[in-house]
């Protein structure tokens, strides 16, 4: 049995907020699904209220100040990632993409996550298929199918409410738990093991 | 080890004035920085390479050259030199040509630029940017090491019988450094010839630059050159200096929040915490450049960023006396006093050519 490692990221605003609700919801259900299926989890939810100005920092100077470089670390060591954003402007909030925007790239190479989004009504949903997949199909994460999006009238008993939003969250959190199970050993670390020079050099001239 | 100072050469409005400097007045600046180096006893005075605004040095050896002919004992590099767009038969003329103008106090740091446009402007794409380091450093290596070559390679157009003049003096090729901040190939290539490999470590978090710095040292002994802590590292540093802390910091604090590189970004305090820019008095200075020998390993080459952001000339020349007065005195003392023996000083022309001497005697009785 080995620990299997889940970062959660919550772009919600307010607190209480309702991203960091269906963010909860999604990190539980991801535990209980890989206890299931005998894996140790180890968890950390990240609100990415709190890093805004580090994000920015990164952002203009590259540099990940305060808890920043911390959490950058623990995402590019995870086995899962749930990331959950509420809906701006008809699309992930400015946050959300900028916290993404510094992770070095080959930290998301490969890996598996649900992409979830919250928003005031129902009408935005498909912003998981044309925002949020899109993106994490660009860093060459593996997206869950089942995506995870919660109107407000999802939280009481509207048309679509709350038997159906806690089935499609324990459906992705399956989903996700079984893929970080099977989570490919990265590739090996360059600086560990760099490529030796003579490799460096075929094909080019000398 | 050596102590010197590198430039950006940006030309920038001077916050607290609104007044910004002419190019002219800004290459007539530098010199005249350098120049002051040399007085305050300071080893290396070190040039970017640049080709777009609002930057002007765009030749370095022409600079060098200039400062060459009025100073003595100065160190001459640059930081960097792009192998990748320029032609390494260019570079490997200019150089060797500095290098007997200068009677042998050139060296030279090899690096990719950080500007993508650059590329396309001398004809090149970046996507070949590590491919280019490695292909035009490996002829620029042989260029200054055999009289004749033959080459044939992907980026540049092959050469039969070409004879790079001047051959460098002593025919002893300047040392050359390479510069990188985040590309493990660097290491390696830098590790592979034995060179000198340079960290800019000023925009970085201390546990990158190790990484990379290990890294090197590694494969420096893999490569047969020594043992690891026998690599040649040189590192960055970016200070401002008053006798007292807070005046330094209320005088810099208006040049740090407007400069293009973090204005906008951190706070200075934030800055000074997690990178190794340093604002305050000339202890902490010192208390802080000891302490990157305690992260990185006993090193060779500390170049100060000293003139940028629109300070204007008049405080980088009170810097650089406090610099070469009060600051570098105790910590050539103080890393002298720490250095192990079997750790070498920064590679001279004058001990390159010794060593050569040396290896030479030895192959003959052998």
């Amino acid at each position: 049995m080995s620990t299997r490692r889940i970062v959660a990221v919550s772009a919600g605003m307010s607190t209480p907020s309702s991203t960091r609700l269906l963010t909860d919801r999604l990190t539980q259900a991801t535990e209980k699904a890989l206890s299931e299926r005998g894996e140790q989890v180890q968890t950390r939810v990240v609100e990415l209220r709190e890093l805004a100005h580090d994000v920015m920092n990164a952002m203009t100077t590259r540099v990940p100040t305060g808890e920043l470089g911390g959490v950058l670390e623990d995402l590019g060591a995870a086995d899962g990632l749930i990331a959950v954003t509420p809906v701006f402007n008809a699309s992930y909030s400015g946050l959300f993409k900028s916290f993404f925007d510094i992770v070095e790239p080959e930290d998301l190479d490969g890996m598996p996550l649900i992409a979830g989004a919250t928003g005031g009504t129902p009408r935005h949903s498909l912003v998981l298929e044309h925002a949020l997949r899109p993106m994490f199909s660009y860093t060459r994460s593996v997206v869950v199918p089942t995506g995870v999006y919660a109107a407000s009238e999802d939280w009481g008993s509207g048309e679509s409410g709350g038997r159906e939003l806690g089935e499609r969250i324990d459906r992705a959190a399956r989903q996700l738990a079984m893929l970080a199970t099977e989570r490919a050993p990265r590739g090996a670390d360059p600086f560990e093991e760099p490529t030796p020079f003579a490799d460096l050099m075929s094909g080019l001239g000398r | 080890m050596q102590f010197g100072i590198f430039s950006v050469s940006d030309v920038t409005q001077d916050p607290t004035t609104g007044r910004t400097s002419t190019e002219g007045e800004r290459i007539k600046a530098m010199v005249r920085i350098a120049l002051k180096a040399e007085e305050v006893g300071l080893d290396v005075f070190a040039t970017g390479e640049h080709h777009n605004p609002p930057f002007v040095a765009s030749s370095p050896t022409t600079m060098l050259g200039y400062i060459a002919a009025q100073t003595e004992r100065l160190q001459l590099s640059t930081s960097t030199t792009l192998i990748t767009t320029n032609d390494p038969v260019k570079i490997a003329e200019d150089f060797a040509m500095l290098q007997h103008l200068a009677d042998g106090r050139a060296d030279v740091m090899m690096g990719r630029g950080n500007t993508g446009p650059v590329y396309p402007w001398f004809g090149y794409d970046i996507r070949e940017g590590v491919n280019l380091a490695l292909e035009h450093y490996n002829l620029l290596h042989r260029l200054w090491r055999e009289d004749v070559v033959d080459w044939q390679g992907k980026f540049r157009t092959p050469l039969q019988g070409f004879t790079s003049t001047p051959r460098p003096l002593d025919d002893v090729p300047p040392f050359v450094w390479h510069g990188s901040i985040r590309t493990p190939e660097i290491a390696e290539q830098a590790a592979f010839y034995g060179d000198g490999f340079f960290h800019n470590n000023i925009f970085w978090p201390a546990t990158h630059t190790r990484k990379l710095i290990s890294l090197y040292r590694r494969r420096y002994e893999h490569y047969g050159h020594g043992k690891a802590d026998q690599a040649i590292v040189g590192l960055g540093g970016q200070v401002f200096m008053r006798k007292n802390s807070q005046d330094a910091v209320k005088e810099f604090r208006p040049y740090f929040d407007n400069a293009p590189v973090y204005g906008g970004g951190p706070s200075l305090e934030e800055f000074t915490r997690e990178t190794p820019l340093t604002v305050g008095s000339p202890q902490e200075v010192i208390d802080r450049t000891l302490g990157f020998r305690e992260m990185f390993g006993d090193y060779q080459r500390q170049l100060f960023l000293m003139d940028h952001a629109g300070l204007p000339l008049k405080t980088v020349l009170e810097q650089l006396d406090i610099l070469g007065e009060e600051v570098v005195p105790v910590l050539r003392r103080e890393f002298a006093a720490k250095k192990p023996a079997h750790v070498p000083d920064a590679p001279t022309h004058a001990s390159r050519v010794a060593a050569k001497k040396a290896a030479g005697e030895q192959e003959e009785q052998e």
